[in-house]
């Protein structure tokens, strides 16, 4: 069995948010997301449905970084039919976070006013419409107070004290569910929604967590650490990431 | 009908201040031939609806676009579009953000003409405070939830590049995915379609099965034959993005003298086929 490493632990982390959906589409955007939800629907979570990143769904499940040689398509997934799939929530996403807070509102169009941005950033894309529609989480592979910030400054990714104000039937379906970072695992549930650690990654502390974090975390009594992955786990995520491109995104 | 026509023909037919909306996706089967045509126009003062790539990149840049409505804008292969990042920091264009299925919302109420069609996406988002014309709705039934009443996206024009047509605007992608071009057209007081090759009506499904015949002729006013129009995005399976063009119009943004380079040489060409052997030569 080889060394486990940084990398493996968020992707088991990742592997776990998927944990309990079924028969939806998950859709990871990024390195790791994508490598955690293959391991979850290469173990725990079989019946999940994945494209190919263009606009095909997967039969199989392809190494990350390696054209495949004789996929197996199972059906359509064009962006028409990802939005069609998204507003009628049978998906899960994991998307990016320029920007977090304690509430869990995410930021990914710009830095500054939105009117005259100090940086553009990628624009609203999705995150709107897939947060008031189905399961959300995010991935963050570098934790810091930049990134963890007291207030966004543009709102794409809608957190609980926004949704709280909508109008309830439109928020049926809001949910974010987990935020991964590099350092450790977060959720909401806390009473009024505030962002809490969930388990730390083995090798860090609660205290380099909170240093990071620029706004106040709930941290329970007893913080666990973030489960390891099994000997079969570690097997396939090797056999998922023949290059290493996880360990390129987080090192150690 | 024979409705073949030209580039300089079909951009003959816009003016000032329209609002247009360009097919494809990000750099992906976008119809560069026309947009190249636009910039060679000095047509000024547009609207531009798009899933943005390279097309709103050169609008900004040029100062040709005043106005931009988009979800994003992106080269795929380089995540941020790098003009149309530099237009936005400066303040140079109106931004329109919206999040991406709410513009095709848009675009599909302007083609079944209705006044708006209502969504929950964008609810609770800066959406609305980035576009404050944005109104919401009250379901008239026992629900009574308050919706995103999207308004039409009216286009006075759409551009679209295809793989293939006939000459009377049927028109056929080959690819992995339609997008939403035929919603553009629809949309559209007037659609104009580029293809790589035209193709007697009887060889369509030579290539691709009937559901690949996404745009119709109704809905199409002009149809154009530009083998490599969609340079330098993506036009698969004709051909793949020109990564390396991609790139070396990607630097412009950073460097003045780059891009006077890149415009001398690949913009301020006399026609569409002058930019492609300027290409060849590369």
């Amino acid at each position: 069995m080889s060394e486990v490493t940084r990398a493996d632990i968020c992707a088991i982390a990742i592997a776990e948010t998927f944990r309990g959906d079924g028969e939806i589409l998950a859709s990871p955007i990024g390195n790791l997301p994508q490598i955690g939800a293959k391991l979850a629907k290469l173990s725990f979570e079989p019946d999940l449905l994945m494209t190919d990143g263009v606009a095909y769904l997967r039969g199989d499940v392809a190494p990350v970084g390696a054209p495949a040689d004789n996929p197996i398509v199972e059906g359509v997934m064009n962006y028409r039919l990802v939005f069609d799939t998204l507003w009628g929530g049978r998906r899960h996403v994991m998307m990016g976070a320029s920007q977090i807070d304690r509430y869990g509102n995410q930021n990914i169009a710009c830095i500054g006013d939105p009117a005259k941005p100090k940086a553009q950033l990628l624009g609203m894309r999705g995150a709107p419409g897939n947060t008031i529609n189905h399961t959300t989480s995010y991935w963050v592979p570098k934790h810091g107070p930049n990134v963890f910030v007291e207030k966004v400054d543009v709102v794409s990714g809608v957190g609980y004290d926004r949704a709280r104000e909508l109008h309830p039937a439109s928020t049926r379906w809001h949910e974010i569910r987990r935020v991964i970072s590099n350092l450790g695992v977060f959720d909401f549930e806390t009473p009024d929604n505030r962002m809490r650690i969930r388990s730390v990654h083995p090798g860090i502390t609660v205290e380099e967590i909170v240093e990071a974090t620029s706004f106040e975390l709930a941290v329970p009594d007893d913080v666990p650490e973030s489960r390891l992955p099994s000997e079969d786990e570690i097997a396939l995520l090797r056999r998922i990431d023949p290059k290493a491109n996880g360990p390129k995104e987080v090192p150690g | 009908m024979d409705k073949r026509t030209s580039i300089a023909a079909v951009v003959g037919e816009l003016r000032d201040g329209m609002t247009i909306g360009i097919g494809g996706w990000g750099s992906r089967r976008k119809p560069m031939a026309i947009v190249r045509e636009i910039l060679r126009s000095g047509l000024k003062d547009l609207t531009i609806v798009s899933y943005g790539g390279p097309d709103v990149g050169l609008l900004c840049k040029t100062g040709q676009a005043k106005r931009v409505v988009y979800g994003f804008v992106s080269l795929d292969s380089i995540p941020l579009e790098p003009h149309f990042r530099v237009a936005r920091q400066a303040g140079t264009i109106e931004a329109q953000e919206l999040d991406e299925g709410m513009l095709q919302w848009g675009l599909y109420a302007a083609a079944l003409r209705l006044p708006f069609l209502p969504t929950r996406a964008g609810l609770g988002s800066d959406v609305t405070r980035m576009n404050p014309h944005l109104k919401t709705v009250a379901s008239p039934y026992d629900d009574g939830e308050e919706l995103i009443a999207m308004p039409a996206l009216e286009l006075d024009a759409a551009i679209v590049h295809m793989n293939r047509a006939d000459m009377h605007g049927n028109g056929q992608f080959l690819g992995p995915d339609p997008f939403f071009d035929d919603l553009f057209c629809m949309a559209a007081k007037r659609a104009f379609l580029t293809c790589e090759q035209i193709v007697s009506t009887d060889q369509l499904l030579k290539e691709g099965g009937p559901y690949s015949l996404k745009i119709n002729r109704s809905v199409v006013h002009g149809v154009v034959e530009t083998p490599g129009g969609a340079h330098f995005t993506e036009c698969p399976p004709d051909y793949e993005r020109d990564e390396s063009f991609q790139r070396e119009y990607a630097m412009t943004a950073k460097d003045p003298d780059a891009w006077d380079a890149f415009r001398t040489t690949y913009l301020e060409c006399d026609s569409e086929e002058a930019y492609q052997e300027a290409v060849k030569a590369r």
